[in-house]
């Protein structure tokens, strides 16, 4: 794996664990993980482990905080809720993503047309 | 931006706190995998596969772990921090080693932060005034001969002043300041101070404020104006304590030969900052200032120093060329004048310290040179370790550590030590320093004023990273590199590799002994000049004498001196131990001063007519141990009613009749009076030893008013010792006698050598630490040469080899390493020598006996490190090397 496609991939799992916690409320690592599996379709996230590098950047970069907290089944665990400044972040994103793949697929469209020709 | 900023913050904040946000994460994995589990049992699974599930899903901790440092904390920190670490732990176990390179390198930094600092202070860093690029020194005469001949009379400054178009302002002070005594009385003992004449204009032109009060106002320098003087922060401090209520109230001083006497009032103090002496006397400390007053100096002759401010955008060479208009339009303007004052301007601070400047680079150089044996030989010590650590670097790669690491763990490991070389060579730095501000018989500018500051600091940290990295990046590069097989199989005994790796530190040690080499040829040429100028025919007897300021009281009249004075000196001769005694109002290589003076038949020639002036009693001549070649000393019958006499040296008497015998000749001399020449003595170096003697004449005190008296006396006796006694004699005799110190003359003259001694010992001692490091460094590599060649030698010993044959082999090897070192070296110098041939006195930059020497020294010195080695070598065991124990 290259070092582009690792760069990719680690944005997109930022994404995806910000718009998580944007729609889900405060969440511990192992819920957010499991959230975007089942979203995914499981295709995601190989293992769950990976979750935490991306949780432990987005919180030093002020986009989530984390406390530590007691969850529904009365068990110590740390929560993550999404910042301010971490929703501002995901509505850039969010827009960036939706041009980025619109050009990807406007590109791609166009170069299996000229296949076709 | 400030989200990035935020994160590589939160990361370098995170490398340091690493144990705690493990534990937490140790924590969030835990919990985790528990609600994995948890989750799974809701499905039904067993407790057992509910587990495996979950810690399948998660993956591999360790992994996630690993993920989780790099994103929070900086992985190249991480990696130093881990580099730091290990080096430490390495460097402990190997603690002689450690030792021994931080001491050279501190002691190689620490030269390199000092030499610095005084380079800094005396050359590169402006003077502490305002904008002191456009401040200019005024000389007549190209700067040359005795202050007479470089300064101007009221006159001259005045009309320069008003009619200049060059500068904002001119300025000047009085530089007979010496010849003025003053005392502060009324407050115990009368004691003498150090006093300045200064222009209205002189503070606010260098831009000095002073800290309490003001500056003078015109009216206090108009003779008959109030009197008044500002304190110097130094003698603020020593004399009133630092109490601020001084300003404005009154002290008593009294002036010897000038107008100032009585209550004189403190208008402020200056700073701290400012220090006349370091910048235009060197060695002197000013206690307070008070106004020039013109006037009362406008009849004097040449006896103001003039600086100049230049208008903004005014160049110096504009000025110059002003200058050499306006002085002989001046001139033309002024029959009355005595010369045209021709004048060379300079930059004040290149007249400061522009003749120390090659001195200086010089030096400079020279500590440079030092740090490159110091890297060198540090290099050659790592690169000795890199070898018995090839095993490690080897099993370290094996390992999977890249070599990118492994060089960088080595540029690590250099850079800690010599970052700890450099704090310890910090404080050298700083206890030389310091010792050396407070030299005040160093007649160097600025001196003063050396200390490591902000500059020193960072040149410490420039130094100290490039060394690290000079002598880092060899050993470094050398075992990151090797085969892996060769270095795991063998210790390094025998095989290629170690011939390579002796290859590369023999280069090394040839490098440094051809260094060491240049240095000590420079030393041994710098110090042969200083001793030469020890030996230079001064033409007075210094040992022994010495010399202290006194006051008589002759009523204001000449016909009384005479009586006073040989009274004076008759109760000082009989102080037991004292041997001879006398008086001048000036001492040779202290401050002086010169007149006209012509032979009577040659009164109108107008060629340089100048001569040194010393106003002296009876018996000085000899006490000083100068020789008279004919004629008589001075004498207590050459009275006010009798003719006046005069004794020159012979060098006037060569000016005015040459080839001829002066004695009984008449000469025009002091107040344009015909004087009759009694006597010649030998020529007396008065203003450096460098230079020969000027013109210079004696007359009688008995004729003459002196500018302060000087009482000499010859004792073979420690001077303190009789001091008392003397100072009993002088108080009973005259009870406003100052307490005042003797000084010995001896002090003069090495206060006049200084500059020459402080290089001359300076780049001796770095040619000694040079020579100790390059001796280092052969026994280094011959020592590792005799370990690697041990089986050999234990063959060769076992195959009948004598004990000496392998001694001579092994002293050979090192007398070629040496040779092919001096064979470079001395090329070198040859060239160095012609560079700092202007530095040399009395000395060939070629002379064959320094080379000579230094030759033989540096060679004896080599075959010395080799010798150890070499009987080590001779003493190898044959059999128990066989056996390979």
């Amino acid at each position: 794996m290259g070092k582009g496609n690792l760069e990719l991939l680690q944005g997109t799992l930022d994404l995806m664990v910000l718009h998580t916690l944007a729609g889900m409320g405060p969440l511990h690592g192992y819920g957010v993980a499991r959230r975007i599996e089942q979203v995914s379709g499981e295709e995601v996230l190989l293992n769950q482990g990976t979750i935490y590098a991306s949780l432990v950047r987005l919180q030093q970069r002020g986009w989530i905080s984390a406390e530590w907290g007691v969850s529904d089944n009365n068990r110590k665990a740390k929560f993550y809720a999404i910042t301010r400044q971490g929703r501002k972040q995901l509505a850039r994103d969010t827009a960036y993503w939706g041009r980025l793949t619109g050009v990807i697929g406007r590109v791609l469209a166009f170069a299996s047309k000229g296949d076709e020709r | 931006m400030i989200d990035r900023l935020r994160e590589t913050w939160n990361r370098a904040v995170a490398v340091f706190r690493g144990s705690p946000l493990d534990t937490d994460l140790d924590a969030e994995i835990a919990s985790h995998i528990e609600a994995a589990i948890e989750d799974n049992l809701h499905l039904g699974m067993a407790p057992e596969e509910a587990r495996r599930r979950a810690l399948v899903r998660f993956g591999p901790v360790v992994r996630a772990m690993e993920r989780h440092r790099e994103a929070r904390a900086l992985p190249a920190l991480d990696v130093l921090r881990q580099d730091l670490r290990f080096t430490l732990r390495t460097l402990r176990r190997d603690r002689a080693f450690a030792c021994v390179v931080m001491l050279v390198l501190a002691l190689g930094i620490g030269a390199n932060v000092a030499v610095f600092s005084v380079v800094n202070t005396i050359l590169l860093r402006p003077l502490n005034f305002h904008e002191p690029d456009r401040l200019v020194w005024f000389a007549t005469h190209g700067g040359k001969g005795g202050l007479s001949d470089q300064t101007y009379t009221v006159s001259a400054f005045e009309e320069f002043q008003r009619h200049n178009q060059s500068f904002q302002d001119v300025t000047n002070y009085q530089t007979f300041f010496n010849s003025i005594q003053y005392k502060l009385t009324g407050r115990g003992d009368p004691l003498p101070i150090v006093g300045v004449q200064v222009a209205e204009n002189f503070f606010p032109m260098l831009g000095v404020k002073p800290v309490i009060g003001r500056q003078f106002t015109p009216g206090e320098c108009r003779k008959g104006g109030r009197a008044a003087a500002l304190l110097s922060y130094r003698f603020w401090e020593r004399q009133f304590g630092g109490d601020p209520s001084i300003v404005g109230r009154t002290i008593a001083i009294n002036a010897a030969p000038a107008d100032i006497t009585g209550p004189v009032t403190v208008i402020g103090v200056l700073p701290a900052s400012f220090d006349f002496g370091a910048v235009f006397s060197p060695g002197m400390q000013v206690d307070f200032y008070v106004p020039a007053y013109l006037d009362y100096w406008r009849t004097w002759g040449n006896t103001l120093a003039v600086v100049g401010r230049l208008k903004p955008g005014v160049s110096l060479a504009q000025a110059q060329v002003e200058s050499n208009i306006l002085f002989p339009q001046l001139r033309a303007a002024h029959r009355e004048w005595w010369e045209d004052y021709k004048s060379t301007l300079s930059g004040l601070q290149d007249r400061v310290s522009g003749k120390l400047r090659r001195s200086l680079y010089v030096l400079w150089c020279a500590v440079g040179l030092i740090l490159l044996i110091v890297c060198i030989n540090v290099s050659n010590l790592m690169l000795g370790r890199a070898m018995s650590r090839g095993k490690e670097f080897a099993m370290r790669t094996a390992l999977g550590a890249g070599r990118g690491r492994l060089v960088r763990q080595s540029l690590t490991e250099s850079l800690a030590l010599s970052a700890a070389g450099a704090a310890l060579g910090l404080v050298f730095a700083w206890a030389i320093t310091s010792s050396l501000a407070h030299q005040s018989q160093m007649a160097l500018p600025l001196l003063s004023t050396v200390r490591v500051d902000g500059a020193a600091l960072a040149w410490t940290v420039l130094i100290a990273l490039s060394a690290g990295a000079v002598f880092g990046i060899f050993p470094a590069l050398k075992a990151s590199g090797g085969n892996l097989q060769d270095a795991l199989k063998d210790g390094g005994t025998g095989m290629s590799q170690g011939r390579r790796h002796e290859r590369v530190r023999s280069t090394l040690v040839v490098s440094e002994v051809a260094l060491a080499c240049v240095l000590l040829i420079g030393a041994g040429l710098l110090s042969r000049s200083f001793l030469r100028l020890l030996d230079v025919n001064l033409g007075f007897a210094p040992t022994h004498v010495a010399a202290i300021k006194i006051e008589f009281d002759d009523g204001g009249s000449l016909a009384r001196r005479g009586p006073v004075l040989a009274e004076i000196l008759q109760r000082v001769r009989a102080i037991p131990g004292i041997e001879a005694a006398g008086m001048t109002d000036m001492l040779p290589l202290d401050r002086n001063r010169s007149w006209g003076m012509r032979a009577k038949e040659n009164v109108n020639d107008r060629k340089a007519h100048g001569a040194f002036v010393y106003v002296v009693s009876p018996g000085y001549l000899e006490t000083m141990g100068m020789r008279l070649r004919g004629g008589r000393d001075i004498s207590w019958r050459d009275g006010p009613e009798s003719e006046p006499a005069i004794v020159l040296n012979e060098a006037a008497a060569r000016r005015e009749w040459p080839g001829q015998d002066p004695v009984g000749r008449l000469v025009v001399g002091p107040s344009r009076r015909e004087a009759r020449v009694v006597g010649v003595i030998s020529d007396v170096r008065e203003s450096s030893l460098e230079e020969q003697a000027s013109a210079q004449m004696y007359i009688p005190i008995t004729q003459f008013n002196p500018e302060g008296t000087e009482l000499v006396v010859r004792t073979r006796l420690p001077i303190s010792t009789v001091e008392p006694a003397v100072m009993s004699t002088l108080r009973s005799l005259n009870p406003a006698q100052p307490r005042t110190h003797f000084r010995a003359i001896q002090q003069i003259v090495d206060h006049a050598v200084s500059p020459r001694r402080f290089l001359a010992l300076l780049v001796s001692a770095f040619a000694a630490f040079g020579l100790i490091l390059a001796c280092l460094g052969i026994y280094g590599v011959i020592s590792y040469s005799v370990t690697r060649q041990s089986q050999e030698i234990g063959i060769r010993m076992a195959l009948g080899a004598t004990a000496a044959r392998i001694q001579f082999g092994v002293v050979a090897q090192t007398l070629r390493l040496a040779l092919i070192g001096i064979a470079i070296g001395s090329a070198a110098s040859f060239v160095v020598a012609r560079a700092i041939a202007s530095l040399l006195f009395g000395t060939e930059p070629t002379d064959p006996a320094i080379f000579a020497a230094m030759i033989a020294l540096l060679a004896a010195v080599a075959l010395l490190a080799g010798h150890l080695p070499a009987r080590r070598a001779s003493r190898i065991e044959p059999m128990a090397v066989l056996r390979g124990v």
